[in-house]
């Protein structure tokens, strides 16, 4: 079977800071794909590779079959709606209210008041009620905001989703709720999900499978059931937070 | 030895200026021009563009109004005093309004927009850019420049010809306020010294000046803001930035455009 999304020996440096080395990852179709690692290992670079958001120096990004890193115009519109997202701060939008937040690229295909109903339809489906529709995100919790985020990622059915960071900044309980929403729709709607997070409670939560990034490159890839006894040494040392191993700790 | 290497890093560091001072403006050249094409091209985003001209053009009115009001009353009294030195006290209500109408009304009304609007612009698009909702935007299949750059321009080039209509006649009104409670003129002659000394070309010129002035208020408020710095202090120098380099360029447009204007 194709993969849904495939990087190929991917690049990529700011200045003389060299992020990716050369990221190699197949993504499956309705697969739910966790990338681990240490902060500041490219773990967002390379979900902003696929979207996009950030021009790789050198190697290939495949989506279905269209060549992400080249799409241009009409292709990448086409290639960016399939996507959804849920960024890291849930990137809600300050001036719009909640509902328009969950209704913004629905609004160019229905009216106000269609676009209005889906939202809060997406509101329930992520457990807030019809009552927070007209608040204004600056007016809600970050757990609360995260749920909005999560509901606009998912409002337009996406068949690709991205989760960055999705329980940072969330207390365990909120975060289990949020782990739970995140592997409920996207088993729901057998979208393709790439996570990003270095939150090991929510790896065991949402992964199919699990890519470990470290030193610009995947480390190891497997099933997570496999994580813990596949004795890779950065996996071991990551996953028990180990400060000795083959990962350096800045002390 | 030592001097040459003194020498060189000097040189080094004027041609790494300069080549920086390049960079800096083919990226704004750049970012305008685009600007300006998201302004032509569809989809248009009336919604957003009618909440920017609420913002840059109706809550600009107080600052531009009490500017123009205070502007033209000591524009009166200095005219009068000065013109009392070679009897030429009647000349006062004729370059209130030249003066106004070309000059201090554009020029000062667009200062205090860009005070007041660029720095806003800058803060807004600036937190828009370390919180990434302008990378959400785009995950949302929506340009950024379409929704945020766009809308922004459109309305400072079409609002600040109004505010500057406005400012014009607050000025001038100003004027005819002191001229005529203090300076003792008649009212009927000053209005009528008002109308006859002006030409529709001082007043088209003062309003082209305007639109100019609202594409460099908006542009600077959305360059140093799309492209702001990480975190607290990378927003504070795109406000900054913003602030100054919209009012730099307004004044140097101002001479550039009075010579096109008015050189024969």
């Amino acid at each position: 079977m194709m993969p849904k999304i495939a990087l190929k020996d991917v690049h990529k440096s700011f200045g003389s800071k060299h992020v990716l080395r050369g990221v190699t990852l197949d993504v499956m179709p309705a697969e739910s794909m966790v990338v681990i690692g240490g902060s500041g290992t490219g773990k967002s670079i390379t979900i902003k590779s696929v979207l996009g958001l950030v021009r790789p120096d050198k190697g290939e990004v495949w989506v279905d079959d269209i060549r992400a890193d080249k799409a241009r115009g009409g292709q990448r519109d086409s290639l960016l709606d399939k996507f959804g997202m849920l960024f890291q701060g849930a990137a809600l939008f300050d001036s719009l209210s909640v509902w328009e937040n969950v209704a913004f690229r629905m609004r160019r295909k229905m009216d106000k008041d269609e676009a209005r109903e889906v939202a809060i339809t997406k509101l329930r489906r992520v457990g807030l009620g019809p009552e927070n529709a007209d608040l204004f995100p600056g007016e809600l919790s970050g757990g609360m905001q995260k749920r909005v985020g999560l509901a606009r990622a998912i409002a337009d059915d996406p068949e690709i989703i991205f989760f960055d960071e999705p329980t940072t900044g969330l207390d365990p309980i909120m975060a289990d709720v949020i782990n739970a929403l995140i592997r409920e729709v996207v088993v729901e709607m057998g979208a393709t999900a790439i996570t990003i997070t270095h939150d090991m409670t929510s790896v065991r939560h949402i992964a199919d499978k699990v890519a470990m990034l470290h030193d610009g490159v995947i480390q190891w890839t497997g099933p997570v059931n496999d994580m813990e006894t596949c004795g890779d040494p950065y996996i071991e040392q990551f996953i028990h937070g180990r400060a000795d191993g083959p990962i350096e700790a800045l002390r | 030895m030592a001097v040459l290497s003194a020498l060189h890093g000097f040189v080094a560091g004027i041609g790494a200026s300069v080549l920086g001072l390049f960079r800096a403006t083919g990226a704004l050249v750049l970012f305008a021009g685009q600007g300006l094409i998201h302004c032509v091209l569809p989809p248009w985003y009336w919604r957003e563009t009618l909440r920017q001209m609420v913002k840059i053009g109706y809550f600009s009115l107080p600052v531009v109004g009490l500017t123009a009001l205070f502007t033209g009353a000591v524009l009166a009294l200095q005219i009068y005093i000065g013109g009392s030195r070679f009897n030429a006290e009647g000349v006062v209500a004729s370059i209130v309004a030249i003066g106004i109408v070309r000059e201090l009304g554009p020029v000062l009304g667009g200062l205090m927009v860009a005070g007041r609007v660029s720095a806003a612009i800058a803060a807004e698009l600036g937190t828009m850019r370390v919180t990434e909702q302008i990378d959400a935007l785009t995950t949302l299949s929506t340009n950024p420049f379409k929704y945020l750059v766009a809308p922004r321009l459109i309305a400072g080039i079409v609002t600040l010809p109004i505010l500057v209509a406005v400012a014009d006649t607050i000025g001038v009104m100003g004027g005819f306020l002191v001229g005529v409670n203090k300076l003792n003129f008649n009212a009927g002659t000053y209005i009528s010294n008002t109308v006859d000394f002006l030409q529709a070309g001082d007043i088209i010129s003062g309003l082209c000046k305007a639109a100019v002035f609202g594409f460099i208020i908006t542009l600077m408020g959305c360059y140093h803001g799309y492209n702001s710095g990480r975190g607290a202090q990378g927003v504070g120098n795109a406000t900054t930035n913003a602030v100054v380099s919209a009012s730099v360029l307004i004044l140097a447009a101002n001479y550039i455009l009075t010579d096109l204007f008015f050189s024969t």
